[in-house]
């Protein structure tokens, strides 16, 4: 301990304010007396205190001399890397040179307090504080019927102040069936040209869009040519592709996953599976393009195509519509 | 030792200390507070310091995020990427993107400093949740989370949520490929849910997908909504922890109505603040160094392509994980459906958090332990609890290794469905296994290891100068004080601190707790 520097004042290490004891009560046994507040780890090694006063200079010299060179950086093009290092090597030096001062030269390590009542009052204060809820409660209890109608208009008032919320976005509705494709609709590149059947070589997959909306994020379709490949033609599905020399010819597929939306974008030729590389549903597009495996339970929908006056090839009808299933995720009233 | 004229010096500093601190006392009776705020303790030990980790990170996260800010554009409206001045990517040029990207791609390459500054926001981001993982896994192994500090808990779990969720929607904001193919999954997951699902994503869409609405209002929920909340229930977390103090670790001459540890003035203030300065110093040489988030290269979104590695940032990658692996289940009956993203998209983590929730009530039950606790539980006192926690864990390791199965099985060379049939079993395993390994390594630590305060009386006794006896260990008792650390240092007992004083200790421990 240092001298006391002002006669009134209680020792450091008996005064109790300073380990959290409340000076009306007894110092408590786990609290030691006589604690020296003002140990540190070179004190009485002046060596050795010169030695760690360098090693914080050092640190915080290394701030200085990145901060410089973080302005140098700037003026010459903000290379990020060299950036990088300097406010690296700016901030590194400010942290190690404040700890280093903390541990080296700096008092109030290891100290013990207590902790005092703060988490629990005295159950005078719990009385009174019961009590004062009372004041409140007691009343309240004599109008049951005030009590039960705040509640209740409470709820209908809450429910009528929610009704900005119902401008945050349309009614779903049928909407939610519908894609951008219908009877006549023109299948576009992204570049909005029309398709002819012949474009399309055999193994070859084209995403296209409906002409009257392309940008639809439920409308982009796949076109595959399957060539001769063995296409699963259940009979309510006879006529929906293009056939090509007689045989099975290009298919239109939804793009969007069954599962999450994504599109399912990977086409393996020789096993005709679609995998979408989100969650990595794969899907057997010569069986009606089920499901085969990963989370997706159902397949993704076929368009029904046709050629149109012009040759170039169009949709029969809006997937729903043709009686396939919606485009896309499942949903509550999907069916 | 100390000179004359430095005494003076001392004296004359004590004065001009007391006369500021008076002035504002007169003003706002301060003393007694700033007198605790300056002598408060915190304890000691490297654990204790992840928490500050995530509070750091949050400090550069709001600092550069205000930065990022003053550049960003919310905007959906479609333009054609063609910039008459500065750098220019050449990639892009003439593409349709929205203005939201485009204003990212002229922060990274336009702005001075900008791409720095985009990439330690990014990084401080994978750091912050980093240490609030650390920091949740400590609390829980330790204990923390018991009587009195369930709220702390609780708040801490929705802050995990909340950033979690501040951190998707800035990941969200670039409006880049990978993002926007984020949104989709979410999309489709919020569509899944029974009854309101198609009216809750057309209410934040304000339409179908993707519309034109999100950005704009994703920008409002990540600059203004969520940061409310989170320095909000973070004044709440903190205010809590300084009025309850910090637990610790049981140890020598600690109990549980003590606290030992470092000062706040000025040894923990200087030190916290080096901290900071040092967490700030590994985000900005990452920032510099270690590329993140190119959303150059990724492109601007559109509906119809994707690309392959679509991945969340780590933190959501379990939930991405458990999407990937659940079974190809879907429930259609009565005209209605529940869709598959559902189960593993919200059922399973709302149960996981549910449990989360509860577990210091269910701890309680377990324990029959309904006491108040100050000093922390070493993990081998608890081997059921420590055996959920290690199960908890290797759960969401094996769903977050789920996210990256693609990633997994282009670099190991075998079928993506080999690793995901072997991952759906692990998952179930993996867990169970965990947990018996952790029990069991519990109590052969429990029996390998004995604190001196556990040997039989008769070990060590000392003889105080006022007559008593008292073995180590023992609480000190009478005026005499040989500073409980002399006497633990001098015979080994100080060994990291450990106590073995956790009271309701599952195998034996016959001692008598230290602090009790």
């Amino acid at each position: 301990m240092t001298g006391t520097l002002d006669d009134n004042r209680t020792p450091f290490g008996r005064n109790p304010r300073h380990f959290g004891i409340d000076p009306d009560e007894p110092w408590p046994d786990d609290v030691p007396m006589d604690q020296d507040d003002t140990r540190w780890r070179y004190q009485g090694d002046p060596k050795g205190a010169k030695k760690a006063e360098r090693r914080i200079a050092a640190a915080w010299t290394v701030t200085l001399l990145a901060s410089m060179g973080l302005a140098a950086v700037y003026v010459d093009g903000a290379n990020t890397q060299l950036a990088g290092l300097c406010w690296g090597l700016a901030f590194g030096g400010l942290g190690v040179g404040l700890i280093l001062w903390a541990r080296d030269l700096m008092p109030g390590h290891d100290v013990i307090a207590s902790r005092g009542h703060h988490n629990v009052s005295s159950e005078a204060d719990r009385v009174a504080v019961a009590e004062s809820l009372g004041r409140g409660l007691d009343p309240m209890a004599r109008r049951p019927f005030l009590f039960k109608m705040l509640g209740a208009v409470g709820g209908v008032f809450g429910l009528a102040i929610a009704f900005p919320i119902a401008s945050l976005g349309p009614r779903p509705h049928r909407n939610l069936y519908k894609t951008a494709w219908g009877k006549g609709v023109r299948a576009v590149t992204l570049e909005g040209k029309p398709i002819r059947p012949s474009e399309l070589p055999v193994n070859g997959i084209l995403t296209v869009f409906p002409e009257t909306d392309p940008s639809d994020a439920l409308s982009p379709t796949l076109l595959i040519n399957l060539g001769d490949a063995d296409y699963e033609t259940p009979p309510e599905r006879v006529g929906w592709n293009i056939p090509i020399d007689g045989k099975t010819g290009i298919v239109a597929i939804s793009k969007i996953c069954t599962h999450a939306g994504c599109p399912a974008s990977l086409y393996n030729v020789v096993t005709h599976q679609l995998v979408c590389p989100c969650h990595y549903s794969t899907f057997d597009v010569l069986q009606l393009c089920k499901p085969i495996f990963g989370p997706a339970a159902r397949g993704l929908p076929q368009l029904p195509i046709a050629v149109d006056a012009q040759g170039f090839i169009v949709a029969q009808a809006d997937y729903s519509r043709a009686g396939g299933a919606p485009v896309g995720p499942g949903f509550w009233n999907r069916g | 030792m100390s000179t004359t004229e430095e005494r003076i010096a001392a004296q004359k500093r004590y004065r001009a200390a007391k006369a500021g601190t008076d002035t504002v006392d007169e003003r706002l009776g301060s003393s007694k507070f700033l007198t605790s705020v300056l002598d408060k303790i915190f304890p000691d030990h490297w654990s204790f310091m992840v928490g500050e980790i995530a509070m750091d990170s949050l400090i550069v996260l709001i600092v550069t995020g205000i930065y990022l800010a003053l550049f960003y554009v919310p905007s959906s409206k479609e333009v054609v990427y063609a910039p008459t001045s500065g750098h220019v990517y050449i990639p892009l040029v003439g593409q349709k993107m929205s203005e939201a990207y485009e204003s990212v791609i002229n922060l990274s390459f336009n702005v001075r400093f900008g791409l720095i500054m985009r990439q330690a926001h990014h990084w401080a981001a994978l750091i912050f949740l980093a240490a609030v993982f650390f920091h949740m896994a400590r609390i829980f192994f330790t204990g923390a989370f018991r009587k009195p500090r369930e709220i702390n808990w609780i708040i801490g779990l929705l802050l995990w949520q909340i950033v979690a969720l501040e951190g998707f929607t800035g990941y969200s904001l670039p409006d880049d490929l990978l993002s926007g193919t984020g949104l989709r999954v979410i999309y489709s997951i919020i569509e899944s849910i029974p009854f309101v699902g198609t009216w809750l994503v057309y209410a934040l869409w304000g339409g179908r997908f993707p519309g034109t609405s999100l950005i704009p209002r994703l920008f409002v929920v990540h600059e203004f909504l969520f940061p409310l909340l989170i320095i909000g229930l973070l004044t709440a977390h903190l205010m809590i922890l300084w009025h309850q103090k910090h637990t610790d670790f049981p140890g020598p001459g600690k109990t549980e109505t003590n606290i030992r540890g470092s000062r706040i003035w000025p040894q923990y203030a200087l030190k916290a603040g080096g901290l900071m300065m040092l967490v700030s110093s590994v985000i900005f040489l990452l920032a510099g160094f270690v590329q993140i988030n190119p959303v150059w290269i990724y492109g601007p979104y559109q509906p119809y392509t994707v690309s392959a590695g679509a991945q969340p940032d780590w933190y959501l990658g379990w939930q991405d994980g458990a999407v990937r692996l659940w079974p190809h289940w879907e429930f259609r009956s009565f005209g209605h459906e529940i869709a598959n993203p559902f189960f593993p998209g919200l059922l399973l983590p709302g149960i996981l958090l549910s449990i989360m929730f509860a577990w210091p009530w269910i701890d309680k039950k377990i324990y029959k332990d309904y006491k108040a606790h100050n000093l922390l539980d070493r993990p081998r006192d608890k081997p059921f609890r420590t055996g959920v926690g290690a199960a908890a864990v290797t759960l969401f390791s094996l769903l977050t290794m789920a996210s990256g199965t693609d990633i997994i099985a282009n670099n190991l060379h075998v079928s993506y469905e080999a690793i995901v049939v072997a991952l759906d079993y692990l998952v179930i395993i993996g867990p169970v296994v965990a947990f018996i390994i952790a029990y069991k390594a519990c109590q052969r630590l429990q029996e390998a290891d004995f604190h001196p305060i556990q040997r039989p009386v008769g070990g060590v006794i000392y003889r105080t100068p006022d007559g008593g006896y008292h073995t180590v260990g023992d609480v000190h008792h009478g005026p005499s004080h040989d500073a409980p650390a002399d006497t633990s240092a001098s015979h080994g007992a100080g060994d990291n601190g450990d106590g073995g004083a956790g009271s309701g200790s599952e195998r034996s421990v016959s001692a008598p707790a230290a602090g009790d």
